[in-house]
């Protein structure tokens, strides 16, 4: 080993870095100007598309976002009916906001218009299950029964004008009309139900500290019901289902308690106090059950 | 039902798989020309199967299923992607793909390849060079790597063109600068060595 194998390993180096870094340099000029290579085109069109299927999810995205907020605005008045003599303003307005709510999904729609719903599902079912809840517990307070999917999607039939139309007449429904329809899917419309038996738990709870004594009983067999269906499904359905199974059997369990309380005690407690016990046994079973902490 | 269609899939890309990755050896590296013929052999059968999948469900469900497939899709993607740069060295276009596979490319058609199932593919790939880099110097060959090293900074640059989110594409799209990096250490030792002329752009070579 001499010092001019040491010299040649330096040239070397010297060379190489050079060639290196003016390899880097050009490498850099070509990367940026380099736009007709096929593979750089190519890469420009899958931008787009990514883009543009990105941009119509973030869309749907905050269009889900206001039906959910609707929609638990809508389930909060709901609430309100235990406490009033007169319901049907509150089951009007009600419907007022979710025909609102019904736009939206509206826009929903458009949006999914010739395109795979699967594909974008993920970005609108909270809202979708939300809506669901809400419109299933307003006709459960109207008929004291469970809204069915179809029921449900007979109501989101939107028409549609055709937006180019050169004749240009100033009718509403125009020939080419159309008519674009929003499917609830059996699984959303299972997650919503689910989601619903929460804040019929609540109602009924609620009720009873309001001296109904009806509305516990009719709650308790119809919540049954429902579970007993869920029960049914068991493992079968979508796995978010078999939480909300969990969550249903808790919620059952509180509101054939409340019945059990007012079948034992309900003779013997004047109905003023009967809010009482209500609510120092429920906030005991459940810390977290603020809604009717502060309705009680 | 879609499950064991999506099996038979899957044990056809490994077979291919097999046959691409001998490859890397000293032996096979002569062979590249009839190995890629057995490949597209394969392939055949692969359409057949896609056939056979494409049958078993709605076809404007894709999306609802697509989970399903979408793992061997991408690896059929990348399997595709590798026998057309061993043939041709240069990237395989969607279409191409999405013929040897016998199925579309705009979702409207049909069966087809999400643009970013065949991405996937192509960083898939992307790991296989640098690796077929380090083995052909191994081989003896070391022109090889400095074109496998132009080619992958092409598909880096055309990757950084793309506004990717946080799912499991950019993860995937974030081992390409590892690749790269391998790939341009191997070129470095070539070059500090003397071993390999660097080609100038469309004038030598």
């Amino acid at each position: 080993m001499g010092g001019s194998t040491w010299e040649q390993l330096i040239d070397a180096m010297a060379r190489t870095c050079e060639g290196c870094s003016r390899k880097n340099a050009d490498a850099v000029q070509d990367r940026d100007a380099n736009p007709s290579s096929p593979v750089i085109a190519a890469f420009k069109v899958f931008q787009q598309e990514l883009d543009t299927r990105h941009d119509k999810y973030e869309r749907l995205v905050k269009i889900s976002r206001d039906v959910t907020i609707e929609s638990k605005r809508t389930i909060f008045l709901l609430h309100r009916v235990t406490n009033v003599p007169d319901p049907e303003d509150i089951l009007n307005e009600a419907d007022g906001k979710l025909d609102g709510v019904r736009q939206k999904i509206g826009q929903i729609a458009e949006e999914l218009r010739g395109e795979d719903i699967h594909q974008f599902h993920r970005a609108f079912t909270p809202g979708i299950q939300e809506y669901v809840e809400a419109v299933s517990f307003l006709h459960y307070i109207r008929h004291r029964g469970l809204i069915s999917l179809e029921e449900i999607n007979a109501r989101l039939v939107f028409m549609r004008t055709e937006k180019v139309d050169p004749k240009g007449s100033a009718e509403a429904l125009q020939p080419g009309a159309q008519v674009l329809t929003f499917q609830v899917t059996p699984s959303d419309y299972l997650l919503g139900v689910a989601d619903l038996t929460g804040e019929l738990m609540r109602m009924c709870i609620s009720s009873v500290g309001n001296g109904d004594i009806d509305t516990p009983f009719q709650l308790s067999q119809f919540l049954r019901q429902i579970h007993d269906g869920f029960s049914y499904i068991g493992n079968t359905g979508p796995y978010e289902v078999s939480k909300k199974l969990h969550t249903l059997r808790q919620s059952l369990g509180k509101v054939e308690d409340a019945c059990y309380t007012l079948r034992v005690r309900g003779s013997e407690i004047p109905k003023h106090m009967l809010a009482d016990v209500f609510s120092s046994r429920t906030t005991l079973i459940d810390p977290e059950e603020g809604v009717h902490g502060q309705q009680l | 039902d879609i499950r064991k269609v999506v099996q038979t899939l899957e044990q056809t890309a490994r077979e291919i798989l097999t046959v691409l990755q001998s490859v890397h050896q000293p032996s096979g590296f002569k062979e590249i020309p009839s190995k890629c013929v057995r490949a597209r052999e394969l392939f055949c059968t692969v359409r057949t199967q896609i056939a056979d999948l494409k049958t078993k469900f709605p076809v404007e469900q894709y999306y609802r299923f697509h989970e399903h497939w979408r793992f061997v899709l991408q690896r059929l993607a990348f399997l595709a992607a590798f026998v057309v740069y061993l043939e041709t060295e240069t990237l395989v276009i969607r279409e191409e793909v999405a013929q040897i596979l016998g199925i579309e490319v705009v979702r409207e058609k049909g069966f087809h390849l999400d643009v970013e199932d065949y991405l996937a593919g192509v960083l898939i790939m992307a790991s296989e060079l640098s690796r077929l880099a380090v083995n052909s110097v191994t081989a003896g060959d070391y022109n090889r790597p400095l074109r496998i090293s132009n080619f992958i900074n092409e598909l880096d640059s055309g990757f950084r063109l793309l506004n990717l989110k946080n799912d499991p594409l950019r993860k995937r799209y974030d081992g390409l600068k590892y690749d790269v990096k391998k790939i341009e250490e191997v070129v470095y030792d070539l070059s500090i060595r003397g071993l390999a002329k660097e080609p100038e752009p469309g004038v030598d070579k």
